[in-house]
């Protein structure tokens, strides 16, 4: 498991993403992971064997290393990025489970054929009812997790910028030591660029947090001026056998848009000249 | 994700580009970005390890590398070569968005051929060709941006032998000595010659999209 397969399993949730998020997924993939990949890790490959101090202590070296650099930018780095882009899995996983649900239904109402079968697992889910709060609450977690990483980074780095050289006393340096890091204007420019990445995404969260509340916003005023567009469960007239009706109407309690998204897609699975009783 | 994502994902673009934009990829990808991989990462991986400062001093080598190398010819060209491909993405999402919009039409009702709406390469006219050309603009720009960033860094494209150093904690004056510094100016001057073919094929195709919009309007008003 490396960069590579988290994109691979980060693409599925791309499909049932806003515009937004996906152009957040692209700039995490292109502007941030790859970055991080094809250049940072190289600038920060010697920073421990280059770090040089004027001293012929043995251990003074290693010790001081690790007094100012307790954890290095670029796991910071990493963990940021596998933390910020996992709480899409939260969708994912919603989004599965809905579509087990869905085929649970064709099932039971004896639609179970393979074109219906693919025809569930390829089309995008529309982002309403229970679905909406996962997404809300998975963009919400990225914002709070790249916060926390920016705040992480300013208090054990402070200023983002890296200096040239750190005075350093600890045990068992003889007195105040002067250590060389390496490549210094390197990391600082490395450091600002994927800190305005960073907040690039935080802003591109924040807009798409905006549209998904004005977007259910917006529906749910459509909603109330026009009442009879289909709030009632009348599925269960129309789509089955007697003794399974109980768990036909289980499953359609939830009023999930997903299962009105599946009859309008599949109107064969509606009987003509019925009429909606609970509408 | 490293240089073999990006080319997967550039490659969907591919299919609608013009032809020079086709071959501007192909130059992209085989005479930059695989030399980057195969040749001048080699050349470049043991700049800071054989920078070499004539004194005991410790930390004056540290310090004259960092003085003299603020940010590394790879690290600059992989950057450079992540903004200039990038822009391809515009003309990706424009054209997925395309493609949506079709679909939702024809989930509404309209008579649209799926297998045309598959398969058809889109043309680039009307919204699509404003976005085409303004991600020409930007590769242009970029590419300037970053050839002009190298010659004021490393004042004009040569890699010197020597360096003079006087930074602090050295003392006095100190003779460094670069790495491999004429294979260093070849790559950079190879680079620099791959890059200027690029921007001059990004100035072809501007020039042909022009050219074209301006023809086809001339035919609409005879």
């Amino acid at each position: 498991m490396n960069w590579a397969g988290l994109y691979t399993v980060l693409s599925g949730v791309n499909r049932h993403s806003t515009a937004i998020g996906r152009i957040w997924l692209s700039v995490i993939f292109i502007f941030r992971i790859m970055v991080l990949v094809v250049a940072a890790e190289s600038v920060w490959g010697d920073e421990k064997s280059a770090f040089t101090c004027n001293t012929q202590q043995p251990g003074c070296n290693s010790v001081c290393y690790d007094h100012f650099f307790p954890i290095s930018h670029i796991r910071l780095w990493a963990l940021q990025l596998i933390l910020v882009t996992t709480p899409a899995l939260l969708v994912a996983m919603h989004v599965a489970y809905q579509q087990h649900r869905e085929k649970k239904l064709l099932v039971l109402t004896g639609h179970a054929d393979p074109k219906h079968m693919e025809e569930v697992k390829k089309h995008k889910m529309r982002i309403a009812g229970s679905l909406w709060w996962t997404y809300v609450f998975s963009v919400v977690f990225r914002l709070v997790f790249e916060a926390v990483f920016m705040y992480i980074f300013y208090m054990l780095y402070p200023g983002y910028q890296m200096v040239r050289l750190v005075k350093c006393e600890a045990y068992p340096c003889p007195n105040t030591v002067d250590c060389f890091i390496s490549r210094p204007t390197e990391k600082t420019i490395f450091t600002v660029f994927m800190l305005v990445t960073s907040s690039i995404c935080i802003v591109l969260n924040m807009a798409e947090l905006v549209y998904l509340v004005v977007r259910a916003c917006a529906r749910r005023g459509q909603h109330n001026s026009n009442p009879s567009s289909g709030k009632g469960s009348f599925y269960g007239h129309k789509l089955s056998s007697e003794y399974k009706q109980n768990e036909i109407n289980q499953l359609l309690t939830e009023q999930d848009s997903s299962f009105k998204d599946m009859l309008r897609r599949n109107p064969g699975l509606q009987e003509k000249g019925d009429r909606c009783s609970a509408c | 994700m490293d240089w073999g994502t990006l080319q997967a994902v550039l490659g969907g673009v591919n299919k609608h580009s013009t032809s020079i934009g086709k071959v501007w990829l192909t130059v992209l990808f085989i005479f930059r970005i695989m030399i980057l991989v195969v040749a001048a990462e080699r050349v470049w991986g043991d700049e800071q390890a054989d920078f070499v400062c004539n004194t005991l001093q410790p930390g004056c080598r540290n310090v004259c590398y960092d003085h003299f190398f603020p940010i590394s010819h790879i690290r600059l060209w992989a950057l450079q070569l992540i903004f200039v491909s990038t822009p391809a993405l515009l003309v990706a999402m424009h054209v997925a968005y395309t493609r949506h919009e079709k679909k939702r039409r024809f989930r509404n009702g309209e008579k649209i051929d799926i297998e045309e709406l598959k398969n058809a390469k889109i043309h680039i006219r009307g919204p699509l060709w404003w976005t085409y050309t303004s991600s020409i603009f930007f590769r242009i720009v970029f590419e300037a941006v970053f050839m002009y960033v190298f010659y004021y860094m490393y004042d004009g494209y040569q890699m010197p032998r020597l360096m003079k150093c006087s930074a602090w904690p050295c003392p006095n004056v100190v003779d460094c000595f670069v790495s491999r510094p004429t294979e260093k100016t070849t790559f950079t001057i190879f680079m620099l010659a791959v890059s200027g073919i690029c921007m001059m094929l990004n100035l072809a195709e501007l020039c042909y999209l022009v050219l074209k919009i301006c023809m086809k309007e001339s035919r609409k008003t005879t």
